[in-house]
């Protein structure tokens, strides 16, 4: 169970930190830090494992059928990346806390933070694709949060939305990589998918999968034409930038292609794409990271470059290639992290991150000064440092590859030019922050942070220079075992070291280093012509996008959805008309074999009011009540004609939900016009009938249809299971309570959500009170007649008696909660409609919210109930008892399941219509509700 | 005897409630119309009963108990309307 606590304890710290409010911040801190320190612990003992070359996994069974487990895995990869994520992790949290100001809330960034360090572990040790892509866009989500930390400012806020369109973009093309891959290999279980290269590779759908996954790794590595996200999202606290673009976010899509590599790669599409992604990624982020005045915003050009690089390596067709991608994704985390932080610790001294205004630095932070450039050192890749290990491994390897045939010599020379123009902007990172004479107005006089802030940068620095110094004395173990896990189990012969001999990679380096320092001497001129070409700003262009593309749906979504119920009705009832209607033509004969029964004068004669009782309510539709009349007939016989064809349970519920319906339409009607107007074209009345007759002799035709067929349903199976299998003999309670429980538990709790829905709709709803009537009559003066009152409070007791009753015998004979419930709840209006609100306020204080939450509670725990007696959810029990003078009862779970439907229906339907009843009632008083 | 008594009272049922519906369809007041749909409820709860006498089953009891115990509410309803417009006042 150890690997499932590794983004389990990162999940349970993002929750510990976000109740950390009250408490100071630095116990905030280092209860933030716990568990991620765990974390990491447990990830060291199991390091020797994967490092002898297995791989650590575990699977819990969720959605067996569809091939959906959580699953986790532990190989070399993952290991690198956890240990980047919870180190780093660590020492940005440990940051943070002398970064954030007083006013910042701290457990709110510790909580964003662990939950993206918890999304970001699960995508790195998913073992399940579909696993790997929902952590993949909650890291998404996660960023989201914490790019838009300060959302008071407009710029985090667009920075913010910017990041999740575009990842979130690549997150939905990733998707459909992901599934397009599960369907060609016919799993979604990475092991399968990494051992099937050839399967995939020779599937007709292998470029469009190549096409969608690298979208979505491009995109959230920000590789170029992408990239423009990453700068905007530099508006976060910097410790925020210091995770995100190091190790994490922006390593997601670097992660993407490693872990893919072994069934992805290999092809020319492959490398052309990704190679020449990164080719122009790493060129065109070094180029204008030189341009950038603001700090973050170089150290933004410059991740984007790096990147670039490594993408650039992925896509080099050459083993150690690999390798090299990998060891430098470890030393950009390193430089990259320390790089931020100190631009963190300048921006929290001096107030500003302009480097027209920051000079001369050195003189008053020489501490951090130092730190820092040692750490910008190795993003240039200045020998003794791990970046140089990297690069020159990266300059080795554009020597080796053949990509672009006889032009293949380009990319070296566009390699080196990328190299000096890293040094060119680290230069000028150093040169103009520290030294370049003196300060321009800042807004704060600079001084050396506080003693604790520099410990993490201290930590990472002194990694550069371990790494650069003596790689094999660490790296060397998770390097070997990452490029196993990448190379899928082959890894060539490689040695990691300082000094090679002069060759050509050394001079490569030289050259970058040599022309980098002229680029940054000679600056002046290139700013000159960098300020002569025609500027393109990511932000508008982003943002009139965006703007054409909701105007272009909102169009499309007004010219479909106009508003208007009767066009919606038309469409539904014109499209039922022609998918229902049209295999009626392919049918031979309508009638089928069965005998028709006589027809007899009683069943004439109730046919006769329900045709009557529905074309008298079309007919007077615009005098509202007495269209409501005919409709009652139409109910009444309804329930005539469930009792007459032996369907008492219908026959009950239909009786009990007419009422309830005519109080409610009473209630509305109150506030609504008492005629329809007359709005319809004489022509659309043409058309409306046409199509409603056409609907009325369509859906008539099939009814005949199928009754008139001898057809095989699936009550012979109810019948003869329910008084075995649910211990009650009538149907259709025990089909209720019992074979469906779990349908009807997902019924009552939409029954409550729109209860709770209409109260929410309804409270404090301003409303006009009409002073007459429709004819202008004054009201009647006696608002409780004392008959009524009388009458309905005599009423009640015998209306309960027989809601219980109706419930208790539900199991066996005509009834059941639901039915109870309506009796119950319409016993209960009427003592509204007799007395009103008040007078029931004063002698009933009940909370019809938590009457409901109880109902649906009691229902879900009936159904937990069976987990202790090691059933499936919602196995129902039942036994017979004999008992002296009362004889032989039957106790069934089943029961107290329709107990919590019995509660949740009156609850529900008392709050629907006593809020309603609450709307005319002024002035405000307090209610049931 | 009695299965000619059951159906002569059916057709006499039938017949009011027939004439039910004439009412409620000519009205002219809606306080006519209330009037007509209330008898008709009440017929109703004799067209049930006695359609189970004569299937010879208490089965479909309940169908008249809830008629006549809940059938009025609605009619108080649409009356308390008519005379106050709020119901739940």
């Amino acid at each position: 169970m150890t690997l499932l606590w590794i983004p389990l304890l990162s999940l349970l710290g993002s929750i510990i930190s976000s109740t950390t409010g009250k408490l100071t911040r630095n116990q905030s801190t280092g209860l933030t830090l716990l568990m991620p320190v765990i974390a990491l612990l447990m990830t060291i003992s199991l390091a020797p494992a994967v490092f002898s070359g297995e791989v650590i996994r575990e699977t819990i069974s969720w959605i067996p059928l569809l091939g959906i487990n959580i699953a986790f895995r532990l190989d070399g990869l993952a290991l690198l990346f956890v240990f980047m994520i919870l180190g780093i992790g660590i020492l940005v949290i440990f940051y943070a806390r002398y970064y954030l100001s007083s006013n910042d809330s701290m457990p709110k960034l510790y909580a964003y933070l662990m939950l993206f360090m918890t999304a970001m572990l699960g995508i790195v040790m998913s073992n399940n694709i579909i696993q790997l892509w929902f952590f993949w866009e909650l890291t998404s989500i996660s960023s989201f949060l914490l790019i838009s930390y300060w959302w008071h400012k407009p710029d985090a806020r667009k920075g913010a939305i910017m990041a999740l369109t575009v990842t979130g973009g690549g997150g939905l093309a990733l998707l459909a990589g992901l599934l397009l891959l599960g369907n060609i290999v016919g799993s979604y279980d990475l092991d399968v998918i990494l051992a099937s290269k050839e399967i995939i590779q020779g599937h007709a759908w292998y470029e469009i999968t190549l096409i969608l996954v690298l979208l979505g790794a491009f995109t959230k590595s920000a590789q170029f034409p992408f990239h423009f996200w990453l700068p905007h999202a530099m508006a976060a606290p910097t410790p925020v930038s210091a995770y995100l673009h190091s190790a994490t976010m922006v390593k997601a899509g670097i992660f993407l292609l490693a872990r893919f590599y072994p069934a992805l790669a290999g092809t020319d599409i492959w490398f052309i794409l990704v190679s020449l992604t990164g080719l122009s990624t790493l060129l065109f982020g070094a180029y204008v990271a030189l341009f950038k005045h603001d700090l973050k915003g170089l150290l933004a050009y410059s991740t984007i470059s790096h990147l670039g690089l490594i993408t650039l390596l992925f896509g080099l067709d050459t083993k150690l290639a690999a390798v090299a991608a990998i060891f430098h994704i470890i030393n950009h985390a390193i430089f990259k992290a320390s790089l931020f932080m100190a631009t963190g610790i300048i921006d929290h001294e001096t107030g500003t991150r302009d480097m027209r205004k920051l000079n001369g630095m050195w003189r008053f932070m020489p501490y951090t000064a130092t730190l820092a450039m040692v750490a910008a050192a190795a993003m240039a890749g200045v020998p003794l440092l791990n970046g140089f290990l990297s690069k020159e491994m990266f300059f080795a390897e554009t020597l080796h590859q053949q990509l672009l045939g006889s032009m293949s010599w380009l990319i070296p020379v566009l390699a080196t030019i990328a190299g000096a123009l890293a040094v060119a902007y680290s230069a000028r990172f150093i040169h103009d922050v520290f030294f370049n004479g003196d300060p321009i107005d800042l807004p704060k006089q600079p001084s050396e942070p506080p003693r604790y802030m520099r410990v993490p940068i201290e930590i990472l620095v002194a990694l550069c220079l371990v790494v650069g110094i003596f790689p094999n004395f660490i790296v060397d173990d998770v390097l070997k075992a990452a490029s196993f896990a990448v190379l899928g189990g082959y890894v060539p012969e490689f040695e990691v070291a300082l000094w090679h001999g002069f060759n050509l990679p050394l001079l490569m380096s030289a050259i970058a280093v040599i022309g980098g320092l002229l680029l940054y001497t000679q600056r002046r001129y290139l700013f000159q012509f960098q300020a002569s070409l025609p500027s393109l700003n990511a932000k508008k262009t982003f943002d009139e996008s965006i703007y054409r593309i909701t105007k272009w749906c909102q169009r499309k979504i007004s010219d479909s959805e106009n508003g208007s119920l009767q066009r919606y009705l038309m469409l539904m009832f014109v499209f039922v008309l022609l998918f229902a209607g049209w295999p009626l033509f392919e049918m031979n004969q309508l009638g089928g074999q069965k005998q028709l029964t006589p027809i007899d004068v009683h069943n004439a004669m109730g046919a006769a009011l329900l045709m009557v009782g529905t074309i008298s309510t079309v007919i007077w539709y615009r005098a509202r009540v007495v269209s409501l009349l005919m409709l009652s007939v139409v109910g009444l016989m309804v329930s005539v004609v469930f009792t007459r064809f032996s369907a008492p349970d219908l026959a009950l519920t239909q009786l009990t939900v007419e009422v309830v319906t005519i109080i409610l339409l009473m209630l509305a009607l109150f506030f609504l016009p008492q005629h329809s107007p007359k709005e319809s074209s004489s022509v659309r009345v043409v058309r409306d009938i046409a199509i409603s007759a056409g609907l009325g002799i369509v859906v008539a035709s099939i009814c005949y249809a199928l009754i008139t067929r001898p057809l095989e349903s699936i009550s012979a199976f109810f019948l003869a299971n329910a008084k075995t299998g649910g211990g009650g003999t009538n149907v259709v309670n025990v089909i209720l309570v019992d074979f469906r429980g779990f349908d009807t538990l997902g019924e009552i709790c939409v029954l409550g959500i729109a209860a709770l829905g209409i109260y929410k709709l309804l409270v404090n709803l301003p409303l006009v009170i009409p002073a007459s009537d429709s004819e202008g009559r004054p009201w009647a003066k006696e608002r409780y007649p004392i008959l009524l009152a009388s009458i309905s409070q005599s009423l009640l007791p015998l209306a309960l008696m027989v809601s219980f009753y109706i419930f208790l015998r539900g199991h066996n004979l005509p009834g059941g909660g639901f039915i109870a419930g309506l009796v119950t709840a319409v016993a209960f209006i009427l003592q509204y409609i007799a007395h009103g609100s008040s007078w029931i306020v004063a002698r009933l204080t009940i909370n019809y919210r938590k009457i409901i939450a109880s109902g649906i509670a009691i229902a879900l725990f009936t159904g937990v109930g069976s987990w202790f007696f090691g059933r499936p959810f919602m196995t129902t029990w039942f036994e017979y008892f004999d008992i002296p003078f009362i004889g032989e009862i039957e106790l069934a779970s089943a029961l107290v399941f329709d107990v919590g439907v019995y509660i949740t229906v009156v609850g529900a339907t008392l709050m629907i219509l006593a809020s309603l009843g609450q709307l005319a009632n002024e002035p405000k008083e307090e209610v049931n509700t | 005897m009695l299965e000619t008594v059951i159906l002569i009272v059916f057709a006499m049922i039938g017949v009011s409630l027939l004439l039910n519906l004439w009412r409620l369809l000519i009205g002219p007041s809606v306080p006519d119309r209330i009037l007509a749909l209330d008898t008709m409820y009440i017929n109703t709860i004799a067209l049930i009963i006695l359609y189970g006498m004569s299937m010879g089953t208490s089965l479909y009891f309940e169908a008249a108990l809830l008629i006549a115990m809940l059938g009025f509410v609605s009619t108080v309803a649409v009356c308390k309307y008519l005379l106050r417009g709020d119901i739940i006042e």
